[in-house]
């Protein structure tokens, strides 16, 4: 039999430039932990300012990831299963808000659905509708931000998902609809779950576009991320028990995922 | 008749242009080379890509015709169709993957289960109602994907290399199986298939095609007696050559003969059968008529049997067993003499008519 191959050990410089980056990532988490008043946290967590920002965070979460799901799989079928010109554009669109500085999808929103904004201005002479300094206007801030993840998600889970079977689904009887409900659907709910996952993930950390579109109203615009901000600069407590409210939601989406983003879906 | 459907298919630079007609309750096998335009043909009649010319009508019914701008789309044609690869949704049981039809077409839930029931109860796999289709075999998946086929009752049932996924050990038991099927079903049936046993056990007829137009059709005796193209005579397993008959001389078009004995005249095509070619290691004693020395091109194994390819001035392929192959010592390149008896050699006319 032959002797086990002995594996060559990676060069050190490498080993060392990774652990470098390893400590990197960790020790914030550390600090974050360690300077947490764990004594305090139920109390920190319950005041009015922070129970305030969480509930409606959960809200304004849960309705821009509805709101994505609702708008984003629809685009997300367009781009993976037509040849409608101008595809690769509208792609770029839709993933732009994943790379753009939040702060300016704020700024962008403002000039669109403010008072004075493109649409803003006639929605609010017609209808008196109104986003700024608005529940509404925060939701719209978090989907603009986060819909991409899904958009992203979906798309190559379709992209992957073999299209015969949605042809034999056709040759079965089905319309397109009940394809999609019976067929589509099911064999992308893996990646349709973690798009929705990360979507909600980065629906609730929304920061910049929040604050500069919706401002940062207690009760009304001031969600975690939000009230973090403020806190941290009158009652520290606060905001690091708002940041381990966070950092344990991430982990959970982290570890319900399990590297399925952008997985395939074919079985 | 029950299908009638005249194809015009362009797709870049491929075109089809091809004719087909399947009577109720016969089965109809296409052959023909990859690219040659078999699952194209297939595609076209169950709606999933409109011809671009032509018109196919099914009982009456006509469902694609571009002149008169009439497309049936697929969920609305009464056409049941076994994927190559089966496709049944692995999301969903057995019996729901057959029920999806007939609730696609408007059956109540218990009423689509029960009849689904029905079909897997008839197909023998009534105890593999509730499994997903990763849990069943090869020869399993496709006796429910046929079930699912069958069950919403269609008028054209497609095949499309119904045998292609399954091991060779399975396959003889699920062709008896397909074929006891079929011989049930009362519509029209086209089996889309690379495989003259395949086609040979299932199928009525056959029909040929090659690069999108038809090559040749008719019963399995008429084409292995008469192949008239190169794949056709390959996939029977037989040597096609042309020549240039006058009596019972044919010249090839390289200028050699054979001594054939039957007479005929003009164009006609020659067919031996790789069996009736012999190999010898020197000239054969007291020489039959037709007899020249060559060189080995090509050696394939096929179990005990050999098949030889051999070189100019008659290229053939000779079949001979591996006792005499390691007699010969046959290598490619080796020098051989080949033979062949005037009986054993066939023509018939190269046009029709």
């Amino acid at each position: 039999m032959a002797a086990p191959q002995r594996r060559r050990r990676p060069p050190l410089f490498v080993l060392a430039a990774a652990s470098l980056t390893v400590a990197f990532l960790a020790i914030p988490l550390i600090g974050l932990l360690t300077e947490a008043s764990w004594n305090t946290l139920w109390h920190d967590l319950t005041t009015p300012v922070a129970l305030d920002a969480l509930k409606l965070s959960l809200i304004c979460s849960l309705w821009a990831t509805g709101l994505s799901l609702v708008l984003g799989v629809p685009l997300a079928w367009v781009l993976a299963r037509t040849q409608l010109p101008g595809r690769n554009l509208v792609r770029a669109l839709a993933t732009l808000p994943m790379v753009l500085p939040p702060v300016v999808a704020g700024v962008a929103l403002l000039l669109a659905f403010g008072r004075d904004g493109l649409l803003g201005k006639p929605l609010y002479n017609l209808f008196g509708i109104q986003f700024p300094f608005t529940t509404a206007g925060a939701v719209l801030a978090e989907t603009f931000v986060a819909m991409p993840f899904l958009i992203i998600t979906v798309e190559a889970a379709l992209r992957s998902m073999d299209g015969r079977y949605e042809e034999a689904a056709a040759n079965l009887g089905a319309g397109r609809w009940r394809t999609f409900r019976r067929v589509t659907l099911p064999m992308i709910a893996p990646s349709l779950i973690a798009g929705t996952a990360l979507t909600w993930a980065r629906a609730l950390g929304e920061f910049g576009a929040t604050i500069t579109f919706a401002g940062n109203i207690q009760g009304r615009t001031q969600t975690l991320p939000l009230a973090v901000y403020l806190a941290l600069q009158n009652n520290e407590h606060v905001a690091i028990a708002l940041s381990l409210a966070l950092l344990a939601v991430s982990i959970v989406v982290l570890v319900s995922l399990r590297g399925r983003w952008l997985g395939a879906t074919r079985s | 008749m029950s299908l009638d459907a005249e194809i015009h298919v362009t797709l870049g630079t491929f075109e089809q242009r091809l004719h087909l007609d399947v009577a109720d309750g016969e089965v109809v096998a296409v052959l023909g080379p990859n690219g040659s335009g078999k699952s194209t043909l297939l595609r076209a009649l169950a709606g999933l890509r409109p011809l671009s010319g032509g018109r196919i009508v099914l009982d009456d019914q006509v469902l694609d015709d571009p002149d008169a701008k009439v497309l049936v789309p697929p969920e609305h044609r009464q056409c049941g169709m076994l994927f190559q690869d089966y496709l049944l949704f692995p999301h969903l049981t057995a019996v729901a993957n057959v029920a999806f039809g007939l609730r696609s077409r408007g059956a109540s839930n218990a009423d689509a289960d029960e009849r689904a029931l029905e079909w897997l109860g008839r197909m023998g796999l009534a105890d593999k109602a509730q499994s997903k289709p990763r849990q069943l075999s090869g020869g399993q998946a496709q006796r429910v994907a046929l079930a699912r086929a069958l069950a919403t009752d269609p008028r054209l049932l497609l095949l499309d290399e119904p045998m292609a996924a399954l091991d060779v050990g399975t396959r003889g038991s699920v062709r008896h199986h397909l074929r006891r099927h079929l011989a049930e079903f009362t519509g029209s049936c086209v089996l889309v298939t690379h495989d003259p046993l395949d086609a040979a056990a299932i199928a009525d007829r056959l029909v040929i095609i090659e690069a999108g137009r038809l090559a040749q059709q008719g019963t399995l005796k008429e084409i292995t007696t008469r192949p008239r193209t190169a794949y056709i005579a390959g996939l029977m397993g037989l040597n096609l050559l042309s020549a240039r008959a006058s009596g019972t001389t044919l010249t090839l078009a390289n200028g050699a003969t054979l001594e054939a004995a039957s007479p005929a005249t003009g164009e006609v095509f020659v067919v031996i059968a790789p069996q009736s070619i012999a190999l010898y290691p020197g000239r054969p004693e007291g020489s039959p008529r037709n007899t020249w020395p060559t060189r080995v091109s090509e050696i394939h194994l096929m179990g005990d049997r050999v098949r030889v390819l051999v070189d100019e001035p008659v290229p053939v392929t000779a079949e001979i067993t591996a006792v005499s192959l390691a007699e010969l010592g046959l290598t490619e390149g080796s020098p051989v003499w080949a033979s062949v008896k005037a009986t054993q050699i066939d023509t018939y006319p190269a046009h029709d008519g």
